[in-house]
């Protein structure tokens, strides 16, 4: 006897748990292989999930088992040309010994890397895993409000524009029916009764006067049931409700003059992606706007602002005052969670840092929702930092780090992020 | 039987179609004596069946990331066609349960409950020892319960440490099994019972055994006992017992997997009588069929085209050959035998004169109940099947620049070849022969394994990765030794790295 059991409905997903216990296993590596992606994306770019492969060497599970050397016998199928005592050069290293034998192909591979897909859920959560997400929480509630009006059911007074004529008439036959009721039944009755008494063959003249005579009354008393009456009208209500703005706007910031090189450049390009994709998990729409500056700034395109060359000393203020003016033309404060990231290598004319710090705290800082400012340098740091400083003190939402090589801007990153929560929540 | 209707020979199978099939093939598995567990057959999908790789042959599997690993593994070379999937899974459970993939054809779907639900089926109720070392009919039991164990482990003491005890456990996984004792069997009802008190009594043993009291001391110093008494080649099992730091909840863990290794060992020993019995069988009960006149030529043609690629065997220097195919090799040993049973000729009345002429099918029960892989090809593996694989035989030595041939297909060579052939599906020569030889339960707590080559042959490097898994379940140093030719007992690798050892270096 045998049963025959259908399982293709079953869940097919059985391996669900155990590929995350995977991820969860080569996270270190597999982080590795995100962070190096980050420079081959673009800022914007992040619905797809992303390849990661990891040395194979790195998932073997090691076991006790015979290595290479020794005296080896073995049977091998198929032979066509050799006789007992013949001796043949040993083959290449790599091939094993003997001809293939199975273990040949894992030895001569195992420096193979190990490629799969991450999907992009599993691609974001990776990248703000360490970014402790209740946090992130929190950070959402930090958001503009605006207040949208929105149907709330329907209330007995109003303005006549907000009548709904429908809900009306509706409740107008509801109030005729009710107050009819009896009296139609009592119609009935008489009409009825009059009815019988006509086909009488005797006559009932003074019954048949009275009987009229109730009809009659009857009638006029429903005729005079109003048609449609104040209390029948029903009026559409609205209410407010906050609702905070999904729209938010990413200023970045960068210094591209002569002493900014390209390593710079892609240190801060992560940094930019990292803040970007960090707003896309709480806002709708992004509007990334990029500035690049040396002594005078200018608005540019992704592709210029990382890659073309520039030249000439640093002032700061350009970049800010460009932003400023931006911000007032096309972002008003009360439509855009405005956002602002700074990349810079902490070169400025001296002269200008103080003007950078009267910026920021007076017309930018309290506009922005956050401004982050990160230098990357290996020197020690100049006037830029030591205002950027005081302003830090005064302000919550303005963070800043110092970044010297590319492994630092997670822990940089996060490290941002969690200091900007804590005060908001006091 | 003649008047019988012949069975449908669509591509397309349905329900019944299967039903007619099945309900066909079991009374020539009846008429040829195939005793087997009830089978239970289940279709699945692709996705499913790649489900049922990564679980390596469990049917419920506990939660780790290997399982994950194998699954991407699968699932990338599946998508991109570099593989196809098996089109079967059996699992040695009663009831017996077959996978079946949603993709095959009727004629397939009938091979391969010939080939399953009949063959290996057969095999794992027929074969002592799948009788000496697995339960079917508790294993799905106890695999829940393990699955449930470690998921309650996890919730309770995190998914970090299970996971590095399991790490640690699979590490060790082929020493799991006591070779010349035969195990108790698994019963969950006993296990369920038994586990609440046996975490007391074991932590209770460990105390006894690491109690360090004055008067023990001064005893073992007088005459230096060595524990344990004898070389234990149970690494799993010596850990679960003795080690003297591990939770309750590790030692159940490392039984677990010690358990479930148990459970694969007969499937190692036996895979070419496996697949040769059920290779066999499908390939006797399909043309039994029709030479009822049950199954139309077309059905054979279909058959016949996936028998042939299943029991390929692809010479030394093609592209395709990976070793010798156990589907080919068993497959024609058991024609084979058959063959000598029938018609036997001279030569085989000289090899096999207790076979020569019997009864074929008493002669393949008897061969498939009482042999592994190892004792079959030295019992039955005839000088035509040599010649007919045209077997030879390479002797390396490491010593030597050049590899010699030490026998062929020829009168000479038989006999070397058979044994050679043998002894390479012995798994004590397989597998690293490495024994716990003391641990050191009066002074530093250190534990001694030996490892004693075969033929010369060295320990992997990663036995240095091994170690440290061992010094996790352990806790305390780990020595593994080798004897050389001048000295003995020399240290190979060691966790942690001893600081002498960093000293002299």
């Amino acid at each position: 006897m045998a049963n025959f059991i259908d399982r293709r409905l079953n869940g097919k997903n059985k391996s669900t748990v155990n590929r995350q216990r995977f991820i969860r296993r080569y996270k270190s590596q597999i982080k590795k292989s995100v962070s190096e992606a980050i420079s081959n994306r673009s800022v914007t770019d992040i619905n797809s999930g992303e390849n990661i492969s990891i040395p194979k060497r790195d998932l073997n599970e090691p076991t006790f088992h015979q290595g290479n050397g020794g005296i080896k016998d073995r049977i091998h199928p198929g032979n066509d040309q050799f006789s007992t005592g013949d001796q043949i050069a040993r083959p290449l290293k790599n091939k094993g010994q003997g001809d293939g034998q199975g273990d040949a192909s894992n030895s001569g591979e195992g420096e193979d890397e190990f490629v799969f897909t991450l999907s992009k859920d599993e691609y974001l959560n990776l990248l703000f895993e360490d970014l402790a997400l209740p946090n992130l929480e929190k950070n959402q509630l930090d958001k503009l409000i605006e207040f949208k009006t929105v149907r709330a059911g329907y209330c007995a007074e109003g303005v006549p524009a907000n009548i709904d004529v429908v809900k009306s008439l509706q409740g107008s036959i509801a109030r005729r029916i009710a107050m009819t009721s009896s009296k139609r039944k009592a119609l009935a009755e008489a009409e009825q009764q009059l009815q019988e008494l006509q086909q009488d063959a005797h006559d009932h003249i003074q019954a048949e006067i009275q009987l009229n005579k109730t009809i009659a009354q009857l009638k006029q008393k429903i005729a005079n049931v109003p048609f449609i009456d104040t209390f029948d009208l029903k009026f559409r209500n609205y209410a407010k409700k906050p609702v905070p703005t999904s729209k938010a706007v990413m200023f970045c910031l960068m210094d591209v003059s002569g002493s900014m090189d390209q390593a710079t450049k892609d240190i801060a390009k992560r940094f930019y992606i990292l803040l970007y994709l960090f707003l896309t998990r709480t806002y709708k729409t992004i509007d990334v706007v990029y500035i690049r500056h040396h002594t005078q700034a200018k608005e540019v395109d992704e592709q210029e602002f990382f890659y073309s060359q520039e030249t000439g000393g640093t002032i700061a203020s350009s970049a800010l005052e460009l932003m400023i003016k931006i911000m007032h033309e096309r972002y008003k404060t009360s439509d855009w969670n405005i956002y602002a990231a700074q990349a810079s290598d902490g070169d400025n004319w001296a002269d200008d840092s103080p003007y950078c710090q009267t910026l920021l705290t007076e017309q930018i800082l309290p506009k922005a929702r956050y401004f982050s400012y990160i230098e990357i340098t290996q020197r020690s740091h100049q006037t830029l930092w030591q205002h950027y400083q005081k302003v830090a003190e005064m302000n919550p939402h303005f963070a800043m780090r110092h970044i010297q090589t590319v492994e630092d801007i997670y822990p940089v990153f996060r490290d941002l992020f969690k200091k900007n929560t804590s005060p908001i929540e006091a | 039987m003649v008047n019988k209707k012949p069975l449908s020979d669509l591509s397309e199978w349905t329900f019944e179609l299967l039903t007619e099939y099945q309900t066909e093939i079991e009374r020539i598995a009846q008429h040829y004596r195939l005793d087997t567990y009830p089978n239970q057959i289940e279709v699945i999908t692709a996705e499913q069946m790649m489900d049922a790789y990564a679980g390596v042959g469990m049917p419920i599997g506990y939660n780790h990331w290997t399982f994950g690993k194998k699954f991407i593994h699968t699932e990338q070379h599946y998508k991109r066609g570099q593989m196809g999937l098996a089109y079967e899974i059996v699992i040695n459970s009663n009831p017996c349960i077959a996978y079946l993939m949603e993709e095959n054809t009727l004629t397939m779907q009938a091979l391969v409950m010939a080939h399953a639900c009949y063959g290996h089926n057969s095999f794992f109720k027929g074969n002592y020892l799948f009788k000496a070392w697995t339960d079917a009919s508790s294993i799905i039991d106890y695999l829940v319960f393990a699955k449930n164990y470690i998921a309650d482990c996890e919730r309770k003491y995190g998914i970090d440490d299970v996971e590095t005890t399991l790490d640690a456990c699979h590490a060790l996984m082929n020493h799991g099994v006591d070779r010349y004792k035969r195990p108790q069997k698994l019963s969950l009802d006993e296990e369920l019972k038994r586990q609440k008190s046996r975490e007391k009594y074991l932590q209770s043993q460990v105390n006894t055994l690491w109690r360090t009291l004055p008067e023990q001391n001064n005893q073992t110093n007088s005459d230096k006992c060595n524990f344990p008494a004898e070389p234990q080649e149970n690494l799993l099992y010596f850990i679960e017992k003795n080690a003297p730091l591990l939770k309750p909840w590790q030692r159940e863990i490392v039984r677990i997997v010690r358990k479930i290794s148990q459970y694969f060992y007969p499937q190692k020993q036996t895979q070419v009588m496996n697949e040769g019995w059920a290779c066999f069988w499908h390939y006797t009960i399909l043309n039994h069929l029709y030479d009822e006149h049950l199954v139309s030529d077309k059905f054979m043609l279909e058959f016949l085209h996936n028998h042939t690629n299943v029991v390929a065997q692809p010479s030394y220097n093609s592209p395709y050959y990976s070793g010798i195919n156990p589907y080919a090799l068993g497959f024609n040993m058991f024609i084979d035998i058959k063959r000598i049973c029938e018609q036997p000729t001279a030569e085989d009345r000289q090899w096999f004169p207790e076979i020569a002429g019997s009864n074929w099918l008493d002669t393949v029960h008897f061969a498939m109940a009482n042999f592994k892989d190892e004792s079959f090809i030295s019992q039955y593996l005839s000088p035509k099947l040599i010649r007919d694989f045209k077997l030879f035989h390479i002797h390396d030595d490491e010593d030597n620049s050049y590899v010699d041939i030490a026998a062929i297909h020829n009168e000479a060579g038989y006999q070397k070849i058979r044994s050679t052939l043998s002894s390479q599906y012995n798994l004590s020569n397989l597998e690293a022969n490495i024994q716990i030889i003391n641990a050191d339960i009066n002074g530093d707590r250190s534990l001694t394994l030996r490892y004693t080559p075969q033929n010369n042959v060295p320990l992997a490097d990663s036995m240095h990765e091994v170690i440290k898994h061992l010094y996790y379940l352990w806790q305390f140093e780990v020595k593994l030794v080798q004897d050389t030719d001048t000295e003995p007992n020399v240290v190979i690798a060691r966790c942690p790295k001893a600081q002498s050892e960093v000293k002299s270096t």
